[in-house]
């Protein structure tokens, strides 16, 4: 097998261990030790293998159920479940509902996410850890319980409106739950971390002589900012706000719990028709146009970034 | 802090979306340890009593347990498929191994509604709607990817001088594996099973598709009751699910930490 021969870039690393001793003699060994390791790896059946278990099991689990869903999209009970989207216009108007709703959480989340990631970058060892401990904990914690707590807080007998209220700013409560409103403040809350995390990962690569450069030159700390360091932290931007954008097109718990019943988004749609309608086809039908348009954003996204980076690669 | 333009502004605006991201979820709390009888703010005096419920309704009781035994499965299940598959993809030599690594992450880009009702399609087939094992597959479905993508980066790190110097001193390969390489990825190892076991613990999309009445997880029960009536039991049970997962991510951060020292 010709893919367990080692590969070049690692003899040069082997006489590490040799040339530490630092003899002529020791050189002679470290190729002995080569050709050795070269011939033992030959014999190691190869790694690749270890690999299967894990494909399999997704194609079964995974790519199964998504294959299945495209198929009953088309057989239960034939392709006209695709008709929905000419016949009703609830169907039509929950994609657009959906498609704003992610653009403008996209927005607000770069907005407030730029600053802090920026900070967390440029600040201190010990501030920084504190920053990225606030966004972690939220990061991991439960969206349910996330999106409860805002309800506690949005609701008309919520906290902000009893304050709103026993202040005398306003007579009735306003309508901060049960609309879009509500669900993008959730889905703000719930995505900020993931757009603080691409972006601080984004900075970190970084090379901060050029802003320092750019400094001794004789840029102002902001020109240095705005010609230097932002376009430079472009990447991060992108990886952000595609895996921000990508999650909100297909978000059901933060809508149905915080957004119009009414109104529902794409997420909500699906869940009805499969959960509630039992319509297996339709429901099928409105997640393959939900999964083509995923697939076609993320595709154009991998065009401005490097998708393994934002899945969370390190390079 | 001295070469940010701005400052001032700067350091407040942060400190406000600080408070913005940790301080809405912490209301739960105050109010799981409510006198009254209603989930409403403000709470009324302190008790206990929401936490009895939770410990002592069958309801609330199993589907914490279930949830328990759920996300032990899954993270051993998934840290055991995804130790060896980030092992093959990144150090496997055969065609398409690159397309193959992206693709084995595809259940992070797609959406969680569409893997939740594809996994309920395929399951009503094979008749596992409402067991645990099916829990366990779907949820390691959703926990596979993040274990692949913290034992890459953690093979990646570490230094295979190290393993071509055991072998150079005659060491087997099975025996380099178990004693140079897995000791030193395991820490990264231990997180990620950690982050698995987190990513089934607060799993609920496709835990409403696959579970049925008998067999509930702990966020199941909390949605189901966030819909119906509310009684705060609902912020107990919510208290419980934050903090096991904190708990959780703190041993894992400490893991990770192990392996940079």
């Amino acid at each position: 097998m010709a893919e367990a021969v080692i590969r070049p870039n690692d003899p040069p690393d082997a006489p590490t261990v040799a040339a530490a001793s630092g003899s002529a003699a020791a050189s002679t060994v470290s190729t002995v030790s080569t050709v050795r390791t070269a011939r033992t790896a030959r014999r190691v059946p190869g790694w690749g293998l270890l690999a299967v278990p894990g494909i399999a099991f997704l194609l079964l689990f995974f790519g199964w159920p998504i294959a299945d869903m495209a198929i009953l999209s088309l057989t239960e009970p034939s392709p006209a479940n695709y008709a929905v989207f000419a016949e009703s216009p609830v169907y039509r108007d929950a994609y657009v509902t959906t498609f704003l709703v992610a653009v403008v959480t996209t927005g607000t989340c770069l907005l407030l996410g730029y600053p802090y990631a920026y900070v967390m970058h440029a600040s201190g060892r010990r501030l920084a850890l504190v920053l990225g401990f606030f966004v972690l904990l939220p990061f991991w914690s439960s969206i349910l319980v996330r999106t409860f707590a805002w309800s506690v807080w949005l609701q008309d007998s919520g906290i902000v409106n009893t304050a709103l209220m026993s202040a005398g700013v306003i007579d009735e409560p306003l309508p901060l739950i049960r609309n879009a409103l509500g669900t993008t403040i959730g889905m703000t809350h719930v995505l900020l971390p993931f757009m603080v995390l691409s972006l601080y990962a984004g900075m970190r690569r970084i090379d901060p002589d050029l802003t320092r450069a750019a400094k001794s030159l004789g840029a102002s700390p902001l020109t240095a900012f705005r010609r230097v360091f932002l376009p430079l932290s472009k990447a991060g931007i992108y990886a952000g706000s595609l895996i921000v954008f990508v999650i909100s097109l297909g978000f059901y718990l933060t809508p149905a719990i915080l957004g119009d019943p009414g109104e529902p988004l794409v997420g909500q749609l699906i869940v009805e028709q499969v959960s509630g309608q039992l319509e297996f086809g339709v429901g099928g039908a409105l997640g393959v146009v939900l999964l083509v348009s995923t697939l076609v954003i993320v595709g154009a996204g991998t065009r401005l970034v490097d998708l393994r980076t934002v899945m969370g690669y390190e390079e | 802090m001295r070469r940010i333009p701005w400052k001032g502004g700067l350091r407040t605006a942060v400190a406000l979306i600080a408070v913005f991201l940790l301080l809405p979820t912490l209301v739960v709390i105050p109010l799981s340890f409510t006198e009254g009888s209603l989930l409403r703010w403000p709470p009324r005096g302190f008790s206990l009593r929401w936490y009895e419920t939770l410990l002592a309704d069958p309801a609330w009781r199993d589907a914490t347990l279930k949830s328990l035994e759920v996300a032990l499965w899954t993270a051993l299940a998934a840290t055991a498929i995804g130790t060896t598959t980030a092992l093959g993809l990144t150090r496997g030599r055969f065609r398409g191994r690159q397309l193959i690594s992206s693709l084995s992450l595809s259940p992070i880009v797609v959406p969680t509604v569409i893997t939740a009702i594809g996994t309920y399609f395929v399951f009503v087939r094979l008749g596992i709607v409402g067991t645990t094992a099916g829990l366990v597959l779907a949820h390691t479905v959703l926990a596979l990817p993040l274990v692949i993508v913290s034992v890459t980066n953690s093979l990646r790190s570490f230094d295979r001088n190290l393993e071509l110097a055991a072998l150079s001193l005659g060491a087997g390969p099975v025996s380099t594996f178990f004693r140079i390489t897995l000791p030193l990825v395991a820490p990264g190892v231990a997180a990620s099973a950690l982050f698995a076991f987190i990513t089934s613990w607060d799993e609920i999309v496709v835990a409403l598709f696959v579970t049925d009445p008998v067999v509930r997880t702990l966020p199941v029960v909390i949605f189901n009751q966030l819909r119906s009536g509310v009684d705060p039991t609902v912020a107990a049970a919510a208290t419980l699910l934050v903090l096991v997962t904190v708990t959780a991510l703190g041993v894992a951060l400490a893991a990770r930490r192990g392996l940079k020292t």
